[in-house]
C-alpha cells in the first residue's frame, strides 16, 4: 500500500521545488525551465524521501548517488540541493554567475552534493554504472539512482553502458528516463524517434517500468517496489512526463527548453504552480 | 646504457607492471575494451577478477565507468589503443575524467607507427597532442621495457588524470632495471654541449645511435629522454637551449603538437637558439613495416646526423 501522507508530503514539496527552480532561472536570467519542471517530481521523490543521504556529510561512502545525466536541468537538482541543506538558500540565487558553486552544468568539485560533473550528454548514465559496480564489488549497499532524458537516448553511449549495466547484474542502479517528448529543436518524433523506449531497456535486460513521472503515487509506489529486489537486472523507469510541467505557458512549448522567464512571466509562472490552472 | 638489443614491447612492461599494481592494492582496476589479449591485460583480469571489467567494443563507456569508479576511490585503467584511447572518448576524458580531474588513468598500446602493418587506422599518431591540450592531463611515453614498467607505477601513485602510451612491438632496452623515473622529470641519457637531441618512447634508440655517430664525428651531442610530454621539463629544455643553442626534437607522433611543438613552445618564448622538428609529416601511414614508415617520415638515425651537421655548419 501506498503511504497516503508521504504522497501528499512530497507533491507539496515537488511544488516548493518548482517554484525554486523558476526563481533561480530567473535571477540567472538563463537556464533550461522545461526539463527541470518534467523532471521535478521525480527528483524530489528521491531527495525528500527515497535516498539514503546525509546533506551534513555530503561525500560519506555509504551514501546513495544521483547522476544527473542530462545535466542542463540541473535548477531541479540545485533546488533539492539547497533546500535540503547542502548549502546556504541564498547560493540558490547565483546560479551562473561567475564565482558560483552553481555553474551552468554541475561542477563536482564546486558544488557540495554533486556526485558527478555532468553536462555532455550521453555520459552519466556510465559513471552511474562505474559507481554501482565498485558497490557491488565492495559489497556495499548503496544504491545509485540517474536520470537521463529521451532526447539523450539519441546517444549510442547510453545503449552501451545499459549493456554494461546488465553484463555486471546491477540491480542496485536505477534509472529514470525523462520521457517528455521534446528535445532542443522540437519533438522527439521528428529530431530522431525514439520508438518505445521501455521496449527497447527491456530488452537490453532491464527490469523496466513505465509510469506517470508526474503521478507522486505511482512514482512512490514504484521505487516502493524495487527497492529490496535483488534479481541481477537494472532497474529503468520510463517516466512519461511533460516538458514545462506545472506552468500553463511552458507546458509542451518546446521554447522552454533554454529560455528564462522575466519577472512577469516567473510571477505568472509561480502562481500556476502555486495554484494550479 | 646500450640500445643496440632485441629489447621487449613497452605494452609487455604494463601488462606486468598492473597486475604486480593490483595485487598490492585492491583499488587499482583495470577496464579492457575487448583488447585485453592486445594490450597485456590478461594476466590480471585472470588473476584479479574483481579489480577487473571488460566493457566490449565500448570506449566511451568504458571512460564513464572508469570516472564513476573514480568518484568511488578506485583507481581504474582504462586500457585500448591509443587510436581509440584518445579520440573515440576524447570528449568523455575531457568532460568526465579532466574536468573534474578524477584519478582516471587511459592506458594505450599500439601508440605511433608502431602498429606498422595495421595500416593508417590503427596507427595512433595524433593522440598525445590531441590530449596534451586538455587542462589536468599528464602524458606519458616511456623509452623501452623497464622505464616504462617505473612510469606505470607513477602513474598509479599520481592523483589525477594520465594517458599514458606503449609501444606494440619489441624496443630495445636502454635503461636498468634500479633505474627510477618522475613524472615530469626528464632523463639525460648523454652529456653533449654541441646540440641537444630530445627524443621519446620507441623513437629513443633512433636518437641515441644518431648520438653515437655523432660522437664518432666528433661532435657531442646531448640526449635528452622526454618521457612526460606534459607537464614538460622546462627547465632541462632551458638548459638544452642555453648550453647547446641548438635542439632535434625526434618523435613517433605527427610533427603537430606533439614532444616537438611541446619545446618549440618553450624555446619560442626565450628567443634564443633555433629548434628543427623530427617526426611524422603531418600525414597517415599505411600497411608497411615500421621502418619503411619512419624512413618515409625522415625519422632515422641519418637525418637526425644530417639535421646536426647543418645545424653546426
Amino acid at each position: 500500500m501506498v503511504d497516503i501522507n508521504k504522497v501528499e508530503q512530497l507533491t507539496k514539496q515537488a511544488k516548493q521545488v518548482r517554484t525554486t527552480l523558476l526563481h533561480m532561472i530567473h535571477m540567472a536570467k538563463s537556464g533550461h525551465p522545461g526539463g527541470s519542471l518534467s523532471a521535478t517530481d521525480i527528483v524530489t521523490a528521491l531527495y525528500f524521501d527515497e535516498m539514503n543521504i546525509d546533506p551534513k556529510n555530503p561525500k560519506w561512502d555509504e551514501r546513495d548517488r544521483f547522476v544527473l545525466s542530462k545535466g542542463h536541468v540541473c535548477p531541479v537538482l540545485y533546488s533539492c540541493l539547497g533546500l535540503k541543506g547542502y548549502f546556504d538558500i541564498k547560493v540558490l540565487d547565483t546560479l551562473r554567475q561567475y564565482g558560483s558553486i552553481l555553474q551552468g552544468h554541475p561542477d563536482m568539485k564546486r558544488c557540495p552534493g554533486v556526485d558527478i560533473s555532468t553536462g555532455s550528454l550521453g555520459q552519466g548514465l556510465s559513471t552511474a554504472v562505474g559507481m554501482a559496480l565498485r558497490a557491488k564489488r565492495d559489497h556495499m549497499s548503496y544504491r545509485v539512482f540517474c536520470l537521463v532524458g529521451d532526447g539523450e537516448c539519441n546517444e549510442g553511449q547510453i545503449w552501451e553502458a545499459t549493456a554494461t549495466a546488465f553484463k555486471y547484474g546491477l540491480d542496485n542502479l536505477v534509472f529514470f528516463v525523462d520521457n517528455n517528448d521534446l528535445q532542443n529543436d522540437g519533438c522527439c518524433q521528428d529530431i530522431m524517434p525514439t520508438g518505445d523506449l521501455a521496449k527497447k531497456f527491456d530488452a537490453f535486460g532491464c527490469d523496466t517500468y513505465s509510469i506517470d513521472g508526474h503521478d507522486m503515487a505511482q512514482i512512490v509506489e514504484t521505487l516502493d517496489m524495487i527497492r529490496n529486489k535483488k534479481d541481477q537486472k537494472p532497474k529503468c523507469i520510463v517516466c512519461s512526463t511533460i516538458k514545462g510541467k506545472g506552468v500553463s505557458f511552458m507546458e509542451n512549448v518546446a521554447e522552454w527548453h533554454g529560455m528564462a522567464p522575466d519577472v512577469e512571466q516567473c510571477a505568472h509562472a509561480i502562481k500556476d504552480v502555486e495554484e494550479g490552472f | 646504457m646500450d640500445y643496440k638489443n632485441k629489447g621487449l614491447s613497452t605494452r609487455e612492461a604494463y601488462g606486468e607492471e598492473i597486475l604486480k599494481l593490483g595485487m598490492e592494492n585492491s583499488n587499482i582496476y583495470v577496464i579492457d575494451c575487448d583488447l585485453g589479449k592486445s594490450c597485456k591485460t590478461v594476466g590480471f583480469s585472470k588473476q584479479l577478477p574483481n579489480q577487473h571489467i571488460n566493457v566490449g567494443i565500448a570506449e566511451q563507456n568504458a571512460c564513464g565507468v572508469g570516472a564513476g569508479l573514480a568518484t568511488c576511490g578506485k583507481i581504474p585503467f582504462v586500457t585500448t589503443y591509443a587510436v581509440f584511447g584518445s579520440m573515440r572518448m576524447a570528449e568523455q576524458i575531457r568532460q568526465e575524467v579532466c574536468y573534474p580531474k578524477l584519478n582516471v588513468k587511459i592506458a594505450c598500446s599500439h601508440g605511433g607507427l608502431t602498429p606498422a602493418n595495421d595500416g593508417a587506422s590503427h596507427q595512433g599518431i595524433e593522440d598525445m597532442g590531441i590530449l596534451r591540450t586538455l587542462p589536468n592531463m599528464t602524458i606519458i611515453m616511456g623509452c623501452d621495457y623497464y622505464s616504462t614498467k617505473k612510469l606505470v607505477r607513477a602513474a598509479a601513485l599520481y592523483d589525477g588524470p594520465v594517458y599514458i602510451r606503449f609501444t606494440r612491438d619489441a624496443v630495445p632496452f636502454i635503461y636498468d632495471e634500479g633505474e627510477e623515473f618522475e613524472i615530469g622529470k626528464a632523463k639525460m641519457l648523454r652529456q653533449g654541449d654541441e646540440i641537444s637531441i630530445i627524443a621519446n618512447g620507441d623513437i629513443m634508440c633512433v636518437a641515441l645511435e644518431a648520438a653515437d655517430i655523432l660522437a664518432e664525428k666528433g661532435v657531442k651531442a646531448r640526449v635528452i629522454d622526454m618521457h612526460t610530454i606534459k607537464p614538460l621539463d622546462k627547465e632541462v629544455v632551458l638548459k638544452a637551449i642555453y648550453e647547446t643553442g641548438k635542439i632535434i626534437t625526434v618523435e613517433d607522433h605527427n610533427i603537430i603538437n606533439g614532444l616537438g611543438s611541446a619545446v618549440s613552445e618553450v624555446v619560442a618564448e626565450t628567443g634564443k637558439g633555433i629548434v628543427r622538428r623530427i617526426g611524422i609529416q603531418d600525414q597517415f601511414g599505411e600497411s608497411a613495416p615500421y621502418k619503411k614508415l619512419l624512413e618515409l617520415n625522415g625519422i632515422t638515425v641519418q637525418n637526425i646526423v644530417n639535421t646536426a651537421e647543418e645545424l653546426l655548419k
